[in-house]
């Protein structure tokens, strides 16, 4: 365990060792960023719709005190999805996606001896393969946290109003009680922290596959499992530290 | 010239190289020959530092290359080309891609320059007009060639080719023996080529390393190597019919020779 992380370290600092011109590095980069973010919108999107509207359905149908305004609803539905739902959410779905997507890329590059082929070359093949997804993940994430907020806010609304929990007015005055624009910042840096983590261990298990096929598959979820629990200890930490 | 000393390598406590040495000469093109599983890729890997040997060194053109510092292995490796035993194309990219490759990274050429060259290598090894293919949708032998076309681009001072006509008709497989001569003899570099087709040791063998269960048993030219006095490199020649049949003729004209 502590030996793995010892060269997980060893494979983060050999990621800006004798670097590639960045001139590549930003090109990569940005193919990268177009991969991740052109495949996971959807899912994203779906998801993060779905979740607000649920919140909103299950927080309608638990305020019963017909004392306590029916606007509240909106506000603790924001306060669930730009604080919790949309960061850590998304990056859980983008875990399964981005994260199994980018150790079996790796992990098959390993294998069929591409990676090699690369070093022969002599270039340095975790500079150049990988130091492009993490940046590119960094990138992404953040505007995709921003996009599942706005949805999850979304599909709030149209549950609460298409099922008559409450009307437009009453949800959109709860979304503006008390707004907090220091939450959406630390949601983005949830976000930042994540995607490096997704992206670095899912990264560490594809590179140092070896074998065939099944090790391929094997390491495609661990780099998800890994993945996820990093993300929520790190939810976690955040919580307490940063708020 | 590339010479190796005294390489060993085990996996796991299985040795696989138990004590290598040679010379690999300049402007020749130098066999490895050896049954599979010899270790003949583990050595050509051992040799471009792919493989880190348990013990032993290697030296390109009089500087030390197995420990050194790795700003120089990368400028040693930047002047090399290698074919590997699966191809290991990029399957991200198409063929022409994967052959202006070695050039984006390792060269200032222009991009019209580029693609003079791409296309010069692929009509070299036969695969003119498949500049739009991905590598999934080529045979095992167009692999095979597309990983030729990518090693030799850049023009590489060492080139190492791990099987390069296996999978490869005869004609096809005699083509491509002798355009890695030509090359080798017409740029003066470095070529080492792993092999186990008989074919090739006598079409291009300058100078043959025989290697069995770890060692270098017997070093030659494909001139003397139907005289060889090894058993075991003997076995492995005659195990082809033509081989034996060309022994046979050779003996008979001794014979006649000698009364
Ligand atoms: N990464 C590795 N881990 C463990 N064993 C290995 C590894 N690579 C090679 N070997 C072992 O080393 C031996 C030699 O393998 P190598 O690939 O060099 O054979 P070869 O001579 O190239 O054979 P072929 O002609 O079939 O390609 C084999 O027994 C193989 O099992
Ligand atoms: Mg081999």
């Amino acid at each position: 365990m502590l030996q793995n992380f010892g060269k997980y370290l060893l494979f983060l600092k050999s990621l800006v060792t004798r670097g590639e011109p960045l001139k590549i590095i930003f090109k990569r980069t940005i193919d990268e960023a177009i991969l991740i973010g052109i495949n996971s919108i959807f899912i994203v999107a779906l998801v993060s719709t779905f979740i607000g509207a649920v919140s909103t359905v299950q927080v309608s149908y638990n305020m019963v005190n017909a004392l306590i305004p029916r606007s509240t609803i909106g506000f603790i539905v924001r306060e669930m999805v730009i604080l919790e739902l949309a960061p850590t959410i998304t990056s859980i779905v983008l875990a399964g996606k981005v994260g199994s997507s980018i150790a079996g890329g790796l992990g098959t590059m390993k294998i069929t001896e591409q990676v090699d082929a690369l070093e022969v070359m002599g270039i340095n093949s975790t500079s150049y393969l990988v130091l492009p997804k993490i940046l590119a993940a960094l990138l992404v994430f953040p505007m995709l946290v921003i996009i599942a907020m706005f949805l999850g806010l979304m599909g709030g609304y149209i549950a609460g109003t298409v099922t008559g929990q409450l009307t437009a007015q009453e949800y959109i005055s709860g979304l503006r009680i008390d707004f907090i624009p220091y939450n959406v910042v630390f949601a983005l840096i949830k976000s930042f922290i994540f995607a490096f983590l997704i992206s670095s261990i899912s990264s560490y298990k594809g590179y140092y596959t070896s074998g065939g096929a099944l090790e391929v598959g094997a390491a495609g979820t661990a780099a998800v499992t890994h993945s996820v629990i990093a993300v929520l200890i790190a939810d976690f930490v955040s919580a307490q530290m940063l708020l | 010239m590339i010479e190796i000393h005294n390489i060993h390598k085990s996996f796991n406590g299985k040795v696989v190289l138990d004590g290598i040495s040679g010379v690999f000469q300049t402007g020749k093109t130098n066999l490895l020959l050896g049954a599979s599983g010899t270790g003949k890729s583990v050595l050509l890997k051992c040799i471009v530092g792919l493989i880190k040997p348990d013990l032993g060194s290697v030296t390109f053109d009089g500087t030390y290359f197995t420990n050194n510092k790795l700003d120089i292995r990368q400028e040693i490796r930047r002047k090399i080309g290698m074919l590997f035993q699966g191809s290991a194309l990029f399957d991200s990219m198409n063929v022409e891609e994967n052959v202006e490759f070695p050039l984006m990274m390792l060269t200032d050429m222009s991009r019209q320059e580029r693609m003079d060259r791409v296309n010069f290598c692929l009509q070299r090894v036969g695969l003119e007009g498949t500049n739009k293919k991905m590598p999934a949708e080529l045979s095992g032998g167009m692999k095979k060639r597309v990983g030729i076309a990518r090693a030799i681009a850049p023009n590489c001072t060492y080139l190492f080719c791990d099987e390069p006509n296996s999978g490869l008709d005869p004609l096809t497989a005699l083509k491509i023996d002798r355009l890695i001569k030509e090359i080798t003899e017409e740029y003066n570099i470095t070529t080492i080529v792993v092999t186990h087709d008989m074919n090739s040791v006598i079409e291009i063998g300058d100078n043959i390393m025989f290697l069995y269960e770890g060692k270098k048993l017997w070093e030659g030219t494909s001139n003397n190597i139907l005289d060889s006095d090894v058993p075991e490199l003997n076995e492995f020649i005659f195990a082809n019919r033509l081989m034996r049949d060309a022994k046979k003729v050779e003996e008979e004209e001794e014979r006649q020779k000698t009364p």
